[in-house]
């Protein structure tokens, strides 16, 4: 499968979602409310069976914060970036780890590191940091510790 | 209170049945068949595993965190930290990154050279391994035939690269600096030497009669899980799954030349065990094309002092001994990069070892955890 292919499929199957242009890959935005729903679509879908996660982060625009997934498919290899807006306060968006188990880790790093709460996630804990970590969310822009952090 | 003694009480709380309940014990951090500083918690009922929960963290270094203020020619130093037995790939994985957002167009030598030492590296890491897993299961004579050869490895990327371990020979735009004049010579050295040593390795371990009983029916990850645990690597290729980034996703000369993706379809522990054993052979294969036909001319593109990224996003994957390293650059156009994510091989395949090891016995679960072949940095970052 092509890019070309693939926009026009993802076109039809989620008409809310809004493409982002001069990428490498198809890279689509969709809103937190419709995501669960767009992200069963892109698993079931038989043409796309998008089955693989390969990447999911998220990033700390100061504003705001973006959710990202990389998925692809083990049949046609065309991945696909996704991205969802979520706003810097109270941050939550649902969990796909029914779909793609690797988020079970990957959300549970997100969780701890950007304080993104993922809702209906099996195991939301603590991964990397230690137990009773309290204060600011590691990978945030504005997180400070002036102890262990080196600035260069 | 430590989580340990919290999940202790929890545990023992719930789960405690009519003959006297389960047993949760700690492996790690400190253990040596962890190889590093991994910690399970292990639910037992008898002998049989009920769960495996892994707490990471001891060596959490935040190399993201990290990487967001050093400049694009800095990080790349940073990354052979990771998996300090790939340090070769993980550099390779960014200087690709930073190449594919500057559109550098890397020298045919540059690129040769890049793929045998990254060939290099594969063989030494599954040497290691090899050496460790045998050792897991308790056989300690394989741990040094495998040092003994990973150690002409090593001779021969000190004097080229400078390091033993940690080497950071790739740069945006190719490698630090030519070849030792040496280096020919002393890979053709060892590519004889090594092939003296191979049947040696499956009289000594993979025909062993106990090593297989002990591997064969062991730890059974499915093809589904696999891929939905996002396992990468000879972890996937062992059920079976075709993940070579290399053959799908060619990058350098990868599409030039000659060699198979190594796939087996048993799922346990020996299938894991044969993929590498049989990777080795297909690198010795690809180092067998390279090694006379390295192109003559420079090493390294010509590129600025101060790199500075088009705003944008970059991803590239390569496939290193473990499976596909992803490097996600994240640019404002500056000289720093604003984010970066190291999608790690290694954090993916450690979350499958619940699964695969649940239902089976505690003696198994360490060898279950040398065929997925964990380096913990790498998995922390």
């Amino acid at each position: 499968m092509t890019n070309d292919v693939l926009k026009i499929k993802l076109a039809e199957l989620l008409p809310a979602a809004t493409f982002e242009e001069g990428t490498e890959w198809i890279t689509i935005q969709l809103s937190p409310q419709d995501f669960s729903t767009s992200m069963q679509l892109l698993y079931r879908d038989d043409l796309l069976s998008m089955n693989y996660l390969f990447c999911l982060t998220c990033v700390d625009w100061k504003t705001h914060l973006t959710m990202v997934y990389h998925l692809t498919s083990t049949t046609h290899r065309c991945p696909l970036v996704i991205k969802v807006k979520l706003e810097n306060t109270k941050p939550e968006i649902e969990t796909v780890s029914h779909f793609w188990k690797t988020a079970i880790f990957h959300e549970r790093e997100v969780y701890e590191m950007f304080g993104v709460n993922f809702l209906n996630h099996p195991d939301l804990r603590l991964l990397i940091l230690p137990d009773g970590w309290e204060g600011k969310n590691p990978m945030r822009k504005d997180f400070e510790d002036p102890v262990n952090m080196i600035k260069l | 209170m430590y989580r340990e003694t919290q999940i202790l009480n929890d545990s023992t709380a719930q789960l405690a049945g009519p003959d006297g309940g389960d047993m949760v014990i700690n492996v790690g951090p400190q253990h040596p068949a962890t190889h590093g500083v991994l910690h399970l918690v292990i639910t037992l009922s008898g002998e049989t595993i009920k769960k495996v929960e892994p707490h990471l963290g001891y060596i959490h270094r935040s190399i993201e965190k990290m990487c967001e203020s050093l400049s694009y020619r800095q990080f790349i130093y940073v990354t052979s930290r990771m998996d300090y037995l790939s340090a070769h790939i993980n550099n390779h994985a960014c200087a690709l990154c930073v190449e594919k957002g500057l559109q550098v167009e890397v020298p045919p030598r540059a690129q040769v050279i890049r793929v045998l030492m990254d060939e290099l590296t594969r063989i030494a890491s599954h040497e290691l391994w090899w050496g460790a897993m045998a050792m897991d299961i308790g056989a300690f004579t394989p741990f040094f035939h495998a040092f003994r050869e990973r150690e002409s490895i090593n001779d021969i990327m000190e004097e080229t690269c400078g390091a033993r371990l940690t080497m950071n020979y790739m740069v945006p735009g190719g490698v630090m600096h030519d070849l030792h004049p040496n280096f020919q010579q002393r890979v053709k050295d060892f590519l004889q030497l090594y092939k003296r040593k191979v049947s040696e390795y499956d009289e000594l371990v993979t025909g062993n009669v106990i090593f297989q009983s002990r591997m064969k029916n062991v730890g059974i990850l499915s093809a589904d899980d696999a891929v939905s645990y996002g396992c990468t690597g000879p972890v996937a290729r062992g059920s079976g799954v075709s993940c070579d980034i290399r053959k799908l996703h060619p990058y350098e000369i990868y599409d030039k030349l000659e060699f198979d993706e190594v796939l087996e379809t048993g799922g346990d522990s020996f299938a894991r065990y044969m993929v590498r054993i049989r990777e080795m052979n297909q690198s010795i294969k690809i180092i067998e094309q390279l090694i006379d036909n390295i192109p003559e001319g420079e090493f390294q593109a010509k590129t600025k002092a101060v790199l500075k990224l088009p705003k944008g996003e970059f991803y590239t994957r390569v496939e290193t001994a473990r499976g596909e390293l992803g490097v996600y650059i994240l640019s404002e156009g500056g000289t720093t990069p604003y984010r970066i994510k190291f999608r790690s091989p290694g954090f993916s395949n450690l979350s499958v070892l619940d699964t695969i090891a649940r239902g089976g016995k505690i003696g198994d679960l360490i060898a279950m955890m040398g065929t997925l072949d964990l380096v913990i940095p790498d998995i922390d970052r």
